[in-house]
């Protein structure tokens, strides 16, 4: 009976399915460097969950008219983001703001989710894509009419979670669990500081000049080397805008000190993420570098870590420019857009 | 560690005879708690008062605070024999986030009267180990000068001489000399001696202020159209900052719950 138990298949008469637990894959790095991964005590890691929430991630079904997956806007190969500025829902709808990565979600201590921080948890997130109108438009209603319709969904929802009539609550949290082990921190920076590999010259000046409050100053906001997330994961305005259409955090809370706000994004996986910012507008990253350097735009609320907006920016030389840059794609990590376990089976 | 715990529990049993022995006065306990406020010229700061433009320094310049963290650390009570006990090795502040106001003593203390002191930042020591929730806050202070963390970050927006709203950062840190493989570092975080405290009642809460003010006065008169921004790579203005700082901490009230 103990061995059939756990293997996680078996169906005790009285507790029903036992589940597998499963970690989250942490990098070495992260290990030494950061706390562990936030995994709420109502919702642990579990194979048949993550299984689950992997499937649930890819249905097109979870759509109005079955067009579209979370997939469609948080792609593999542009790093769980979408190359559209402007990523669009059912009917073609576009929605205000640039799709986010899938990176690391399981290291946001601060449980702020979305550009503005208007989800404390991953599971509170999942609900807003599937009934927003300008992206899947659904109903937990229409979903779990579909579910319980299915041939295999309602014993994978038994299996995982110990129920026979799905529910919102069920969905959200396999969805979450999936989230929870995307983790990328296998970039060509992370086996440097493993001792893996080494940085090109451009590359090392580039550190420099993104550590250097004189320069790029960008890991004040952005992470560093010891923090590997490379985010703060909390809400500055950098200067794009004098006034706001989005007023992003502050269109969340209220609070005119905080209109034009948005979430640090971590530059891990640059290469396969643009277009950048929350709405896009920049399709390369020599865009957004000439932006720190030279295209600063005062507001009321921009962030006193900007420098010289006098002038758009502290105008960095071309050589630092470039540099820079070289140093942001050493954090791309190949092996997390192509890592078998996220894409679909 | 594991051979205090170990003694820990072995003390228990002793402790528990300790009881039917009726002969001893029972010890009187308080609870204690940490108050970390800030002030300019007495005009408390919170979020709420975050990025009103209207403190003025001793050199006259108009400002604004709208971001201030900052790090106190080796935060202890000496009672009158000597015997120090640590509340925390380390407290962040994050005024802005209203986070790190109040630190509660892990432990109760027995009435009477202690000496408080703490340290504003690491010192080199303790500037030297790895705190990953510190590191999650991008607290940190890059390896070209010399890596460790911050000790604050104090942010805002001033007027400068031309009448022009300037985003000013005053980031103290470790001072370093020569950024790079052969950087040199010169200890700067701040002793803080608060003086004698009774603890008495049921709970005492400690508040102790920083008087942001005095960062920019003595024994250094701070003109910000100068000292504005990119301080952390500048040394001499790292030990201005320390010279400034020796007074920026005070007592403020002590609160007792009686019993
Ligand atoms: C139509 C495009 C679209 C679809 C479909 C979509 N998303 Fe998103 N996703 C976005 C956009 C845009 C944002 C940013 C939202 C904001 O800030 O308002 C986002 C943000 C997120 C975030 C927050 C990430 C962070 O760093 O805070 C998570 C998590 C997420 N989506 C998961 C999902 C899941 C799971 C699904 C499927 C149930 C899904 N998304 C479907 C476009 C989409
Ligand atoms: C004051 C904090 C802050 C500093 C300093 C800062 N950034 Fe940012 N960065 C942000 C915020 C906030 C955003 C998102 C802004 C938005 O979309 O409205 C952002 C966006 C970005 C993006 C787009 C990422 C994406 O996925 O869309 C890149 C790349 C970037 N920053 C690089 C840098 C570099 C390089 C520097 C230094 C030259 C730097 N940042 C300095 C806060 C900062």
């Amino acid at each position: 009976m103990f061995l059939l138990a756990s293997c996680g298949k078996d169906k005790d008469a009285t507790v029903g399915y036992t589940q597998t637990p499963a970690e989250i894959a942490t990098p070495l790095i992260f290990q030494q460097l950061i706390p562990e991964a936030v995994i709420p005590d109502n919702n642990p890691q579990t194979q048949e969950g993550i299984a689950l929430g992997k499937r649930l991630f890819y249905d097109t079904r979870l759509s109005l008219d079955n067009t579209i997956s979370c997939a469609s806007c948080h792609k593999p190969q542009e790093g769980f983001s979408d190359s559209r500025a402007l990523s669009l829902g059912v009917n073609g709808t576009p929605g205000t703001r640039n799709s986010m990565p899938l990176t690391n979600l399981a290291f946001n201590y601060f449980g702020n989710f979305n550009w503005d921080g208007s989800a404390a948890t991953l599971e509170e997130q999942h609900e807003i894509p599937i009934t927003s109108p300008v992206e899947m438009h659904s109903t937990f209603a229409d979903i779990t009419a579909m579910i319980a319709a299915d041939t295999s969904y309602p014993l994978q929802f038994e299996q995982a979670f110990n129920v026979t009539n799905v529910t919102k609550t069920e969905v959200t949290k396999a969805l979450s669990q999936f989230v929870r082990t995307m983790v990328s921190g296998n970039s060509k920076f992370d086996k440097y500081l493993l001792g893996e590999a080494t940085l090109t010259a451009q590359e090392q000046n580039g550190l420099n000049v993104f550590l250097d409050e004189t320069r790029g100053d960008c890991f004040h906001c952005h992470g560093s080397p010891t923090n590997p997330l490379w985010t703060d994961n909390i809400f500055h305005n950098n200067g794009l805008d004098a006034s706001f259409d989005d007023r992003g955090r502050g269109a969340f809370t209220g609070d005119p000190n905080q209109f034009g706000q948005f979430k640090s994004p971590s530059l891990r996986n640059l290469a396969y993420t643009a277009p950048y910012m929350h709405d896009g507008r920049f399709a390369t990253l020599e865009e957004v570098v000439n932006h720190y350097s030279e295209g600063l735009v005062f507001s009321d609320t921009i962030d006193p870590l900007m420098k010289a907006v006098a002038n758009g920016g502290v105008q960095l030389s071309d050589a630092d420019k470039a540099d820079l840059v070289a140093f942001l794609l050493s954090l791309s990590d190949p092996s997390f857009i192509n890592n078998p376990a996220y894409l679909p089976n | 560690m594991k051979k205090i715990v170990l003694l820990f529990f072995a003390l228990i049993p002793f402790l528990a005879c300790n009881n039917d022995d009726d002969t001893t006065t029972p010890v009187v306990e308080s609870d204690v708690s940490i108050n970390f406020t800030q002030s300019f010229d007495n005009q408390s700061i919170t979020a709420n008062e975050f990025s009103n433009l209207e403190y003025t320094n001793e050199n006259g310049e108009q400002l604004s605070i709208s971001r201030l963290r900052y790090l106190m650390t080796d935060i202890v009570l000496t009672d009158s024999d000597g015997i120090e006990t640590v509340i925390a090795d380390y407290n962040f502040v994050d005024v802005g986030e209203s986070t790190g106001a109040v630190l509660d003593a892990p432990t109760k203390f027995e009435q009477g009267d202690y000496t408080l002191s703490m340290r504003f930042g690491f010192s080199d020591a303790d500037n030297n180990g790895v705190y990953t929730d510190l590191n999650a806050l991008s607290w940190g202070v890059p390896a070209p000068l010399g890596g460790g963390y911050h000790y604050m970050q104090m942010e805002g927006v001033y007027i400068n001489s031309e009448a022009v709203n300037t985003n000013y950062q005053f980031h103290t840190i470790r001072a370093a000399q020569n950024p790079g493989d052969d950087v040199t570092l010169t200890d700067t975080s701040i002793a803080v001696n608060l003086g004698t405290i009774t603890i008495d009642g049921s709970a005492t809460t400690i508040q102790v202020n920083m008087n942001i003010e005095n960062w920019y006065k003595n024994p250094n008169l701070w003109n910000l159209n100068e000292l504005y921004t990119m301080l952390m790579p500048n040394y001499d203005a790292q030990i201005l900052m320390n010279e400034n700082g020796q007074d920026v901490f005070t007592l403020g009230t002590v609160t007792t719950i009686e019993e």
